[in-house]
């Protein structure tokens, strides 16, 4: 209003990133501005892709909605979104899915499909199966710290669409002679993505492998400079110079690596970090889930972060399938009473969630599932993995299990894992036009999408490349989801706002 | 992802049929007395639709654009004349070409596809269909009880929430509230999404009447405090909260929330007191450490934090005494000590940190005892910077040895390395530690004379 004021020949235009809502088109009714706009459209995004095998919808706000409010537009979006990549990529024959909502979505896409049958097209499917996994079969694997490159930049710095700010001290390019004055102050900040060699390499590993991999990438590019030594003739000094943007690259690329991992490995030898991650893990093997934990309790009375503090508590629940009353009741009246009583709001939404709930049926499934999807291996190798379980080193993501185990045996094979999980779980065919039905030869590998509905985690993803790349592991891997998170931005999205709104 | 882009926008072709014009859901026909007006006209005539066009064009003033049909028996027509002119009662028969349209909104031009399926008779199904498209529909048809939560239903079985909402927002506007609630109560996903909705707006009381009907009453209670952030004043935030202590929550969340009221009730008493304390000047602890922020509305172990830092030895009477605090809230002894702990030690009074964990047992000897171990109190009076001579005490308390050895090398607590070492009668250990000890100390002193017995 203000502005039209100010500038009456201005012409303002509304653009609804992804899609308009009604509920800002009525308040700005009520504001009397909705008639200042000229043009209100939205632009539709659905699915954006984030690498080759990537896709993120960035809708924070799907698994508070879905499993907190009940509310499941943003699955009908996920759906519009499946339809769109069909149309693009081909029907998708098969489709699994574990969980309440992704039995919404198949419904809504096989519903979708009907209503639409000129979307019937004559792509060759890239497609052999998608599979729905509701973010609530897996509570537990968010909720622990990732221990892959790419799952500790995120944890500790926060990738935003890949993109990373980090703290610029040891970004600074190293002068002869100069002072410390002129540091810069800006945070540095990087994308990170597969179009990066290194990065491509280090990404998915173990932070603990990362060094030898940046040490190997030094020897080699020091000796790739050194070649100018060597070069005499005028045709090896041209060649040489030919290559000097790639080495350039690959050389800023090592030193921006290096620089981060030093970074995390301030933090990764901290003790708290270590005895942090002790904890985590006794937890995910099953240890003492049933009293309360020392380690929470003086985190409490020191007065950690709230969030630190809610990961681990509702990671012991999940571990014990819920708290004994009693342990809950205890870490609850702590918690208000450090970090403050309107605190029982957002203690309130985690219980409605699942994640930090009393223990109901008096019984725990957590070692019964951990036994059968061997979620816990204690022969992790970090430096050449033979598992998915060195992404948490030690802890295999229950999610990925569930991919892994559904592409070989099958999940026929672990029928009384899958009740206790919650959810339904189902199959379902789509027709392929004659002619369009693929067979797959000897040794090609089947294509499968995953997509988690409420969230997904970079360790999650590393261990769906690892499965990809395995020698006959019959199966490669691309993965969609409603966001991309880590623990903290998950349990974040679910507290209380605890400031009044701005309107 | 230019190709993707291209095969997206030939897709739209398919699948929708409007690419690039406005898409606008209106959902009122409210200020709008002719419209209505010539819907009461028409409803005994015909049972034809009528299509309104939100086209808030003008600087806040609303003008409505509506578009001519080309099959029913009559049209109507945008009947408001010029820009900032109210809405003139004209006659339907106005306007009935398309030429029309451009004198209304000569901005716009709106393709012909937009009331090319422009039919008269819409059910439910449809219109909810078109809704889904973005199409303009006005709901003001359905007008029998019977019709709207056809439209309800059609519209959840849509999926797009977007579009149940519009249809909410109908409904609770032309709807009895009892007829809206009880209706909803056996539709859980409208249901859902109409709770969601008044949460979004901030609708508290007809949420809080919903919530109510429903019984949900454990979520009446939790939205009812809820509020309270909202409120700045203190005195106002603390009748809130007193207010909300009958409300139906849950046994221990019962307690928290009286807890919640009890604090805040204190704290304004005790931030009263000691402003006066402060800035009458004479207190000294108020001088040496002048506050910086009030105690207000901070949680209840930073509140004991400051009792015990300004009001430590004030009778268990005062509401500002840490053993008053400590017997209202039932603190347990680990928290209260370490919280005292932390306060003390801060104004390095070392003597109260030694009264703290100084109990006499029965025969009269004092003993030292901690609810939490002693390397804890270690790390804190250390973070505090306490001398050496205080922190050796506690280091040699520290039950676990290799804490203890660990501590105490850290933190140069001589003596009690040597005496550890000398009870473990390690001597080799011993001999490498002089090293570390000043030479001619009387630490090294205390090593050669142990390691000559």
């Amino acid at each position: 209003r203000e502005d039209r004021g100010r500038s009456p020949q201005r012409d303002f235009h509304i653009l609804f990133v992804p899609r308009r809502s009604l509920l800002c088109e009525q308040w700005l009714k009520e504001q009397g501005v909705l008639g200042s706009f000229i043009h209100r459209e939205q632009y539709s995004l659905d699915l954006i892709p984030f690498d080759g095998d990537l896709l993120s919808m960035e809708a924070e706000s799907t698994f508070k909605e879905c499993y907190l409010e009940s509310d499941q537009t943003s699955l009908y979006h996920a759906a519009k979104g499946l339809m769109t990549l069909q149309a693009l990529y081909g029907t998708i024959p098969q489709i699994f899915g574990k969980g309440e909502c992704a039995r919404h979505v198949a419904n809504m896409m096989i519903r979708m499909k009907r209503e639409f049958p000129g979307s019937q097209n004559s792509i060759f499917p890239v497609f052999d199966t998608l599979l729905l996994l509701d973010r609530n079969v897996d509570l537990l694997t968010p909720l622990a710290t990732q221990l892959t490159y790419e799952g500790l930049i995120d944890e500790i710095y926060g990738i935003q669409n890949t993109y990373v700010k980090l703290p610029p001290e040891k970004f600074a390019p190293k002068k002869q002679g100069e002072g410390g004055k002129d540091l810069p102050t800006e945070p540095k900040k990087l994308q990170l993505n597969s179009a990066e060699e290194l990065y491509a390499e280090i990404r998915d590993k173990n932070f603990n492998a990362v060094g030898s991999v940046l040490s190997k990438k030094a020897k080699i590019i020091s000796a790739a400079f050194e070649e100018r030594h060597h070069a005499k003739t005028v045709g090896e000094i041209k060649q040489f110079v030919s290559q000097l943007p790639h080495m350039q690259a690959a050389r800023s690329s090592l030193a921006n690596h290096t620089s981060i991992a030093e970074l995390i490995k301030d933090i990764t030898t901290s003790e708290d970090f270590f005895d942090n991650l002790t904890v985590e893990q006794e937890f995910m093997s099953g240890i003492d889930t049933d009293k309360v934990n020392n380690y929470i309790e003086d985190c409490i009375a020191q007065k950690h972060p709230l969030i630190k503090i809610l990961r681990l508590v509702c990671l012991q629940s999940v571990c014990n399938s819920g708290l004994k009353q009693k342990v809950l009741d205890y870490y609850k009246r702590e918690i208000l009473q450090t970090y403050g009583y309107e605190h029982i709001l957002t203690l309130n939404n985690l219980e409605k969630a699942g994640l930090l709930k009393p223990q109901t049926s008096g019984r725990n499934n957590y070692p019964t599932i951990r036994k059968t999807l061997r979620l816990w291996m204690d022969d992790v190798n970090e430096q050449n993995p033979n598992d998915i379980s060195y992404v948490y080193s030690g802890y295999a993501p229950l999610s990925v299990r569930l991919a892994q185990l559904l592409a070989r045996p099958g999940w026929r094979s672990i029928e009384e894992v899958l009740k206790m999980l919650p959810g339904p779980h189902f199959e379902e065919r789509q027709q392929l036009p004659t002619g369009l039905q693929k067979k797959r030869q000897h040794g090609e590998n089947r294509v499968t999408l995953v997509f988690f509905l409420g969230g997904v985690t970079y360790a999650e993803i590393a261990a769906l490349r690892f499965l990809s790349q395995m020698e006959d592991g019959g199966t490669e891997y691309v993965i969609a989801t409603t966001k991309l998170i880590n623990g903290t931005s998950w349990i974040k999205s679910l507290m209380e706002k605890l400031e009044p709104a701005p309107f | 992802l230019k190709e993707s882009k291209r095969a997206v926008n030939s897709l739209r072709d398919i699948v929708d049929d409007d690419d690039d014009d406005l898409e606008r859901v209106s959902w009122s026909g409210e200020p709008v007395g002719s419209i209505s007006w010539s819907i009461k006209e028409t409803a005994s005539s015909s049972t034809s639709s009528l299509e309104g066009r939100d086209s808030s064009l003008q600087k806040g003033s609303s003008s409505y654009a509506a578009f001519p049909k080309q099959v029913s028996s009559y049209s109507l027509s945008s009947l408001f004349k010029g820009r900032n002119k109210l809405p003139s009662f004209q006659s339907l028969s106005d306007a009935l070409s398309d030429t029309g349209v451009k004198n209304y909104a000569p901005e716009l031009r709106r393709p012909k596809a937009e009331y090319k399926d422009y039919s008269s008779d819409w059910s439910p199904k449809d219109t909810v269909r078109r809704m889904q498209r973005g199409k303009v529909c006005s709901l003001e048809r359905f007008r029998s009880l019977q019709h709207k939560l056809v439209l309800l239903d059609e519209a959840v079985a849509g999926h797009d929430g977007n579009v149940i909402t519009a249809v909410l927002i109908f409904l609770k506007r032309t709807l009895r509230r009892e007829i809206l609630f009880r209706e909803l109560e056996v539709r859980q996903v409208a249901l859902c999404h109409l709770i969601h909705f008044l949460k979004e707006t901030g609708e508290q009381k007809l949420l809080l009447d919903l919530l109510r009907f429903l019984d949900r009453t454990e979520e009446v209670a939790l939205s009812q405090y809820r509020e309270h952030l909202n409120i700045q004043d203190v005195e106002k935030r603390r009748e809130f909260l007193k207010g909300c202590i009958g409300l139906p929550f849950s046994a221990e969340d019962t307690s928290h929330i009286q807890d919640h009221f009890t604090l805040l009730e204190r704290q304004i008493i005790i931030e009263a007191n000691d402003r006066h304390l402060e800035t009458a000047g004479q207190s000294e602890i108020f001088r040496k450490y002048p506050r910086k922020a009030s105690i207000l509305n901070m949680p209840l172990v930073t509140t004991l934090f400051y009792s015990c830092f300004y009001h430590y030895t004030e009778a268990e009477g005062t509401f500002s005494s840490p053993t008053n605090l400590k017997k209202t809230f039932k603190i347990p002894d680990k928290q209260y000590v370490l919280t005292a702990l932390a306060a003390r030690a801060k104004l390095r009074a070392w003597d109260d940190v030694d009264a703290l964990f100084t109990t006499k047992n029965w025969l009269g000897y004092t003993k030292k005892k901690a609810p939490i171990g002693f390397h804890r109190v270690v790390e804190i009076l250390q973070r505090n910077n306490a001398p050496v001579q205080v922190l050796q005490e506690y280091v040699r308390l520290v039950e676990d040895v290799e804490t203890r050895l660990n501590l105490a090398t850290k933190y140069k607590c001589h003596d009690v390395v040597i005496e550890t070492y000398r009870d473990l009668k390690d001597r080799i250990q011993l001999t490498a530690y002089k090293c570390k000890v000043e030479r001619g100390s009387a630490e090294e002193e205390k090593i050669n004379s142990i390691l000559s017995n």
